[in-house]
């Protein structure tokens, strides 16, 4: 059982802040780091990887520095974002060279059995250079295992997978997370996240922005207010109508027509809506949300 | 302390490229103008020398270094690659061995061994001018490849930096100022290639101040490339 420490960690490049004052402890089992693009996933894993120094404070698993410690790569696997590989190399070349660096009694032996993990066992003898973005995934996954890892880091390992490679890689992680081994894999979709982790840590803009099992990280993020605006047959009327109910919060009738509308229950506001405007004949002709993005949900989560 | 997988991965790596044929290329050159000046001068010590010194020593034995040097680090480190080499529980200063052992290897057999056969051509009935040139070759050649290998590690306009180094300080500024032999590799192979065939490539420097120097440059190099491999901050496009 193995365990990173992330202890009050900041990292800077020049005057940008990447990632600030960041503390959390990943143990065993698969947690999930979610966030927006350029929230700071890829410094923080950088950092967990040994391949990149904190500005403060340190980043250690079971007790040891990460930073120029190349030891501990014994029981760490990566999975680094980036695509580039040894493209003038078969699959199998690449696994069994990466058995051989680590140091491994029998590296084909290892390497065939980490091939054979990630299903690549047809496509193994084909150059690296020939695969699709779902292979290149895959053959990055099984030189991460090849040593049998106690720990394994994944950056974005679900970008550019078809469903069924998605289905297949979500249910090894959560095979390795129930083997007892820390696994933490980055995300920018909440979906995604939540069908394998049961922790999640949130970045956003470089802090720790939450914390939790999914079930509470999806309160945090459905109960936040939600806009809306509606274009209807009778504004005035139904804006009124629907300031009486308690799950919505404000209402304003904008001066070229319309209702902009803030709901902070959603469930129960998608239920009185419709019934309001019947009950006072007005017409719906429009119901859009105005922040729907995942941008959105997380600076909620921020400001919170 | 080398890595066999290492140096495996780095050869196929290097002829896995364009560059690789510019490998070849270049040696190729220094033979068929050595050939063409035996032809139309004949055998003459001015011309073998100027060929030998002027295109083999100052230009072509530095780009064999620099492609070969090149080839093997900036790549990897370009496109994140290298991280595949660092994720695991080597000494920076194994992969840094290992890598150079492919480069100078590649220094011997596209840049030393044409020098000593285009001696060998230039002035067929002298041999120490070839093995002075030939072995010369070989020392410069690996002291340019350590440097190289730290610039690869430091910035990643290596190849840039190394051509403008090449040109300005042993090309130009070497020819124009004297003062520039103590700080020169080409200067310091020029007086060991003065010793084994008796010429005067080089002025005032003494043969075991060159020898030193050589072997300086190349040890820390080395060793300035694996401390910096080491403390080397990789980070993906975020």
């Amino acid at each position: 059982m193995s365990e990173i420490r992330i202890d009050h960690v900041s990292r800077w490049y020049r005057n940008v802040v990447a990632v600030n004052d960041v503390s959390m402890t990943i143990g065993p089992g698969v947690t999930g780091l979610l966030g927006p693009n350029g929230a700071g996933k890829t410094t923080l894993i950088a950092m967990m990887s040994g391949f990149l120094a904190p500005s403060t404070g340190a980043v250690t698993l079971d007790g040891e520095p990460l930073w120029r410690n190349e030891q501990v790569y014994r029981k760490l696997g990566l999975v680094p974002e980036r695509e580039a590989l040894f493209d003038y190399l078969t699959g199998r070349q690449f696994v069994v060279a990466m058995a051989e660096l680590h140091g491994l009694a029998d590296p084909g032996a290892a390497a065939q059995r980490a091939i054979a993990q990630i299903e690549m066992t047809e496509a193994q003898d084909r150059d690296i250079s020939t695969y699709s973005k779902g292979m290149r995934q895959r053959i990055k996954m099984a030189s991460a295992l090849v040593h049998d890892p106690a720990v394994l880091l994944l950056d974005e390992p679900f970008n550019g997978m078809d469903p069924r490679q998605r289905m297949h890689l979500m249910e090894l992680l959560r095979t390795m997370g129930a083997e007892g081994r820390t696994v933490l894999f980055s995300s920018h979709i909440l979906e995604e996240v939540e069908q394998v982790a049961r922790q999640i840590e949130v970045m956003v803009a470089g802090r720790h922005a939450a914390s939790g099992d999914f079930g509470a990280i999806r309160r945090l993020m459905t109960d936040r207010p939600n806009r809306f605006v509606l274009r209807t047959s009778d504004d005035r009327l139904l804006a009124s109508a629907l300031l009486g109910d308690a799950s919505v919060r404000g209402a304003r009738l904008r001066a070229e027509g319309g209702i902009e509308l803030e709901a902070s229950d959603f469930g129960r506001f998608s239920e009185v809506l419709p019934r309001l405007a019947r009950e006072h004949g007005v017409r719906l002709h429009e119901v859009t949300p105005t922040d729907e993005s995942l941008e959105s949900v997380f600076s909620y989560l921020v400001g919170s | 302390m080398l890595s066999p997988t290492i140096v495996r991965l780095g050869v196929r790596s290097i002829f896995g490229r364009w560059r690789g044929v510019l490998l070849i290329v270049l040696p190729v050159v220094l033979l068929a103008i050595s050939l063409l000046v035996r032809g139309l001068v004949g055998d003459d010590l001015d011309a073998a020398e100027g060929t030998l010194y002027g295109l083999g020593l100052v230009v072509i034995l530095p780009l064999v270094a620099l492609l070969a040097t090149s080839g093997l680090l900036a790549p990897e480190i370009d496109d994140g690659s290298i991280s595949y080499l660092l994720a695991k529980p080597l000494s920076r200063h194994t992969i840094v061995a290992s890598k150079l052992v492919v480069a100078i290897v590649c220094v011997f057999v596209f840049g030393a061994l044409p020098m000593f056969v285009a001696g060998l051509v230039l002035r067929s009935d002298s041999p120490s001018f070839a093995v002075g040139f030939g072995l010369a070759s070989l020392l410069a050649g690996a002291a340019y490849c350590a440097v190289f290998a730290w610039l690869s590690v430091l910035t990643r306009h290596a190849v840039v930096i190394g051509l403008i180094y090449l040109l300005v300080w042993e090309g130009l500024l070497g020819g124009l100022l004297d003062g520039i032999r103590w700080l020169s590799i080409t200067r310091w192979a020029a007086e060991l290639i003065d010793q084994i065939a008796s010429l005067e490539l080089v002025d005032d420097l003494p043969l075991v101040y060159a020898l030193l120097a050589l072997a300086v440059t190349f040890g820390a190099g080395v060793w300035m490339t694996g401390r910096a491999l080491r403390a080397f901050n990789l980070t993906g496009d975020e």
